[in-house]
């Protein structure tokens, strides 16, 4: 197994370029896994951790642009008020230790369905930055998931950062484990308010071959939203609006009975938090309007 | 102390027989108790080393020009071995022994009661993990390649997996003798007894493992003359010896064992697991031999919690006095026997739980089935029945209308009554008071109203609820388990001691072979040395086979049994003393104390220094503690005074639960029990903390999934055990009621917090769910609405 460390990235570009077959390696908090259980053996790791380039992360205008070595710790830091949902979501993901070296980027990489990351980046419309030795390019969120550990990057093309708009409004996160902390979803969703396009935005997890969003929901609730002007009052969602939009992010959903869990509880446990995450933006709102 | 004796008993060897002494007066006082004497809370010899990560494991073990041994195991859980081609492995460079059955050279099977479990498959394997093939290589990876390189040609079966078939005729048999491992029936009293009020019952206990946190390890070092010794990571090595020897067909005596550093063993190592096959890898090889197992090969490396289906039946009168008790237990042995036949025996005798119930018909089954072996684990027997009848207790509380507490104590076992078994329990059986100091304890405040902390709802950090759907609920259970071994056994340990000068300074040298396996029995027994002795220097040496057996550390009896042990070879190295001191000095033996290395008479007074009395003599003496004969079960009424002693726990739980989503936090749990005599009340506390951690996993989610014979998650990944969040705070009530048997009153503490906690938990639950819950561990499925789960499906 060959070992490369590049320390820029147009080195770490090269090398993918020259070895297609390697895997990326950030904080190693997936990889060494799949390494130590001896399920897989690639022929060439290539370790991104001294590659200063990746490490920052910025803010453009209306964007946060996560460097592929933003780790959960940096986002639970920094990032609280600008990327509230994928705050929530780094709080719930492992232990201090895997927080202080996994990154956004390495879930997005191996692109697990149960990946805390992935909800709420599919609800705040993110983008993948990737890049290559032929030049970089953007990959919106909603495409980036091909099937289950499966994503779309080319075989020389690593992921160099991922743009997620600045949350213009309330977001959440919520997720299943059967136990309190240290605990892979049994399922997850999250929700993104923006009542400036006034548009909502959804994303599931660990309950279809990838992460994905619930396209019905979102526009049932945006168009309820719309249509009662709900947009502009201060009141609270009533219950039929929260129920069907539950019933339609479970709809959206496509679980499996395993291990953690079958496939009738993700259903009914993603209509429960679907609820309960919109109530609290839906909150949080009127809350922001009443101190208005 | 009566119980206890010295010298030969039975037919077991005796290396250095003390005389009967007798009893010299002890040496406590309390301006000695800060000085590491027994009952304070003197530091772990070994803690500051585990928890700056210091400490050496097995799995640290290291020597030169070591190879690495790696074992196949059968992908099939029932198959037909028809060929083993092992020359792939012979080629690889690196490889310097790859051995099958036909290199074991002695006994081709092992196993703590019946030797029943191939050291090697030969013809058949019987569950998915078993061992087939074993490799030496230069490098850990070169020997797992090599092991993936063999070819074993399998015819595979359909394999035997539900218990209840596999005892019917229409199942074949897993082995020569049947499948059925043993069936205890207990018959007492009126088979045909009713009473007003009638509940029945079907429980079920899925498969829990001990998930002890240092993997299995050690290293076998071959000597000169076709001998060998071990380091390992045991809890009892004698009786590894024992097998070691046996398979290698070599003489005891050829085969030494030290323990090496035990990261956690919970019954998971008292079977063998690498033990024989690294010293016939390193006897081959000629070299020393390292195995260690990963996590994932850990799961199937030892046996589990047997997996149990208990059916009961309980009767009583309208004003709640239990009147019969029908219980049929089946618990799943898996592939080997293992020690299935103890635990068998543990759930019979403690079907009823510490009631006194005047008529019981109990049969307790455990049988043969393809799945992953199951053996010891804390609790033994005691933890499936337990939540059985301690959720009946709660069933027939609420048939009649009862305070579950009320009911409990109106049936309370107290000492004089007996157990279904006939035994009378003779020591303190303070099931009453425990209980009752339950309900005195205060409850933890309500829920806050207002935004709260995540960590404080259930589902933790994964923020699932800010307080919607979540109920509180309080769950009580108690419950009793047999100390030591029973049915007869022999129980014993070794002790040899020895009190010299070293640098001016008396200094005692405890020897035993005793395994600490993160208990703090180090601790404990370097403070019986120097309570005994007077001495503030007490070294406890590393244990091995040099020095006779200690048992297991197991059945909550290395305080008991081993320092009993310490207590009475320090007790004659006094009287030793105390005569040369007689001698010399013309006073009565009788009316001497040790006291801060001087001996002093009874008023205090210096008589000499240990110092000047020893120079440079070693006062050195062996001592085996026994404790009291046990008696067989009869084979048809299970009547029989099968056990030394008893221990006492109750448990309260204060849980939250998210009624919609199925998840659980424990808020609280409270506990009462007698441990007889807190040797050192901090690793009691310890003990019982760790106790309900493992209750409160088995409860709410450690289970390894076994779906046709196939583990699903050897993992941590997916066999989840509590976190820190998961884990409450335990407000603790310690009773030390003194058992008179025991060494300075000791009772065993390690079993009890494991036992009632699950039915606690479970009890809380169910009240702030409403759900029947006859199932652990508790899944979220199990929690929620039937209905809304059904609507999408």
């Amino acid at each position: 197994m060959q070992f490369i460390r590049p320390t820029t990235w147009s080195e770490a570009l090269q090398a993918k370029a020259d070895h297609p077959e390697a895997w990326p390696v950030a904080g190693g908090t997936d990889v060494l896994v799949e390494l130590n259980f001896d399920r897989r053996r690639p022929e060439a790791v290539l370790d991104l951790s001294s590659v200063g380039e990746l490490r920052p992360w910025t803010r453009e205008d209306d964007h946060v642009r996560l460097g592929a070595g933003t780790t959960y710790t940096d986002v639970l830091r920094d990032l609280p008020d600008l990327l509230p949902g994928l705050t929530v979501a780094s709080r719930g993901v492992g232990s201090p230790q895997i927080r202080n070296r996994g990154t956004v980027a390495g879930n997005l990489g191996s692109a697990s369905p149960a990946g805390d990351a992935h909800p709420p980046l599919l609800a705040s419309g993110a983008e993948v930055e990737v890049a290559s030795v032929r030049g970089p390019r953007r990959i919106a969120i909603d495409d980036f998931y091909l099937g289950v550990k499966r994503n779309a990057l080319e075989p020389d093309e690593l992921i160099a950062a991922i743009r997620v708009p600045v949350a213009p409004g309330p977001q959440q996160y919520a997720k299943i484990g059967t136990r309190n902390a240290m605990v892979i979803a049994v399922c997850s969703f999250a929700v993104a308010l923006d009542p400036v396009r006034r548009r909502v935005g959804t994303g599931i997890g660990s309950a279809a071959p990838t992460p994905r969003r619930a396209v019905e929901a979102e526009g049932f609730l945006t168009e309820r939203l719309d249509g009662r002007g709900l947009w502009e009052g201060t009141g609270p969602l009533d219950e039929e609006t929260l129920t069907r939009f539950g019933a339609l992010v479970a709809a959206a959903a496509q679980p499996i009975d395993d291990v953690r869990g079958t496939a009738a509880y993700r259903r009914h446990a993603l209509s429960v938090l679907a609820r309960r995450t919109l109530t609290w933006c839906w909150d949080d709102l009127r809350a922001r309007r009443e101190a208005a | 102390m009566s119980g206890a004796s010295v010298g030969p008993r039975g037919e077991t060897p005796v290396p250095a027989p003390v005389p009967e002494t007798a009893p010299t007066p002890l040496v406590v006082d309390d301006g000695e108790l800060v000085r590491g004497r027994i009952g304070v809370s003197a530091p772990r010899p070994d803690g500051t080393l585990k928890v700056e990560g210091a400490f050496a494991y097995a799995s640290d073990l290291w020597a030169e020009g070591m190879l690495w041994g790696v074992t196949l195991r059968s992908p099939h859980p029932r198959a037909r071995i028809l060929t083993i081609d092992t020359s792939p492995a012979v080629a690889m460079a690196g490889v310097h022994a790859v051995l099958t059955h036909a290199d074991v050279p002695g006994r081709k099977t092992y196993g703590l009661e019946h030797p029943d479990q191939p050291v090697l498959a030969w013809e058949d394997v019987r569950y998915e993990g078993e061992a087939v093939a074993i490799v030496a290589a230069d490098h850990p990876e070169t020997a797992r390649r090599a092991a993936r390189s063999i070819v074993v040609e399998y015819e595979v079966l359909e394999p035997v997996v539900d218990a209840e078939w596999a005892m019917t005729d229409e199942a074949p048999r897993l082995h020569p003798s049947g499948n059925l491992l043993r069936h205890v029936p207990i018959r007492r009293g009126d088979p045909d007894a009713t009473g007003d009020v009638v509940v029945r019952g079907t429980y079920e206990v899925g498969m829990q493992d001990q998930a002890f946190l240092g993997p299995e390890s050690g290293l076998a070092v071959p000597d000169d003359e076709g001998g060998v010794d071990l380091y390992i990571a045991t809890q009892w090595l004698h009786v590894d010896r024992e097998q070691v020897a046996a398979s290698l067909d070599l003489p005891p005596e050829k085969v030494r064992l030290t323990l090496s550093g035990v990261g956690g063993a919970f019954g998971g190592r008292e079977d063998v697991s690498m033990q024989i096959h690294s010293c016939l890898l390193a006897l081959r090889t000629r070299r020393p031999v390292k195995m260690v197992y990963s996590r994932e090969e850990s799961f199937f490396g030892h046996v589990h919690r047997h997996p149990a289906r208990l059916e009961y039946e309980h009767h009583a009168t309208r004003d709640g006095r239990l009147v019969a008790v029908r219980a049929r237990i089946v618990l799943d042995g898996g592939a080997y026997a293992s020690s299935s036949t103890a635990v068998c025996s543990n759930a019979a005798c403690f079907a009823v739980g510490p009631y006194a119930v005047a008529n019981c018909h109990i049969d307790a089954y455990v049988v043969y089935t393809d799945n992953p072996p199951c053996g010891a684990m804390r609790g033994f027997g005691a933890v499936q029945a337990c939540f059985a009848y301690e959720s009946q207790m709660d069933r027939l509380a609420a048939a009649l209308g009862m305070d579950p507490i009320d009911l409990r104590l109106r049936n309370a076992m107290a000492t004089g009554d007996e157990l279904p078994t006939g035994q009378r329990v003779a020591g303190p059986a303070p099931v009453a008071e425990l209980l009752e100091r339950l309900r005195a304890m205060p409850l933890p405040p309500p829920a806050m109203e207002g935004p709260r902390d995540v960590r404080e709802l259930p589902g933790g950090v994964s923020n699932a609820t800010h307080g919607e759907g979540v109920r509180r609920g309080v769950g009580y259970a108690v419950g009793c388990k047999n100390i030591g071994f029973s049915e007869g056994f022999d129980d014993y340990s070794t002790a040899h001691v020895r009190l010299q000068i070293a640098a001016g300074t008396p200094q005692a040298d405890v020897h035993t072979a005793a395994a600490e396996v993160g208990q703090g029995l180090v601790t404990i027994l370097g403070q019986i040395a120097r309570t005994e002795l007077g001495v503030d220097d007490a070294v406890v040496v590393p244990s091995d086979t040099t020095v006779g057996s200690a048992g297991s550390s197991s059945a909550s009896r290395q305080t008991w049994m081993t320092g009993g042990a310490v207590k009475m070879a320090c007790e004659a190295v006094r009287a030793d003393v105390f005569s040369r001191v007689a001698e010399r000095f013309g006073r009565d033996p009788t009316q001497l104390l040790l006291r801060d290395g001087r001996v002093v008479d009874a008023s205090g007074a210096p008589i000499v220094a240990l110092a000047e009395l020893l120079g440079d003599d070693v006062v050195e003496a062996t001592a085996e503690h026994h404790h009291r004969p046990t008696f067989p079960l009869d084979p048809e009424t299970g009547q029989g005074d099968a056990h030394v002693a008893f221990a006492f726990a109750a448990h309260r739980a204060v849980v939250d639960v998210d009624v919609e989503l199925g998840l659980v936090r424990v808020v609280e749990i409270a506990t009462a029990q007698d441990v007889g005599k807190a040797l050192n009340p901090q690793a009691v506390e310890g003990q019982i903390e760790g106790g309900i951690a493992q209750g409160l996993g088995l409860a709410l989610m450690e289970e390894i999934q076994v779906r046709n014979g196939l583990v699903r998650n050897p993992s941590f990944t997916d066999y989840l055990i509590p976190t820190v969040l998961d884990m409450p705070p335990v407000r603790i009530d310690v009773l030390e009621l003194g058992d008179p048997d025991g060494p300075y009153g000791v009772k065993g503490v390690g079993e009890p917090p494991t036992i009632s906690s699950t039915p606690a938990v479970v009890a809380a639950v169910r009240a702030a769910s409403g759900r029947p819950l006859t199932r652990v561990p508790v899944r979220p499925d199990d929690l929620v609405d039937p209905a809304l789960l059904e609507g999408s499906r």
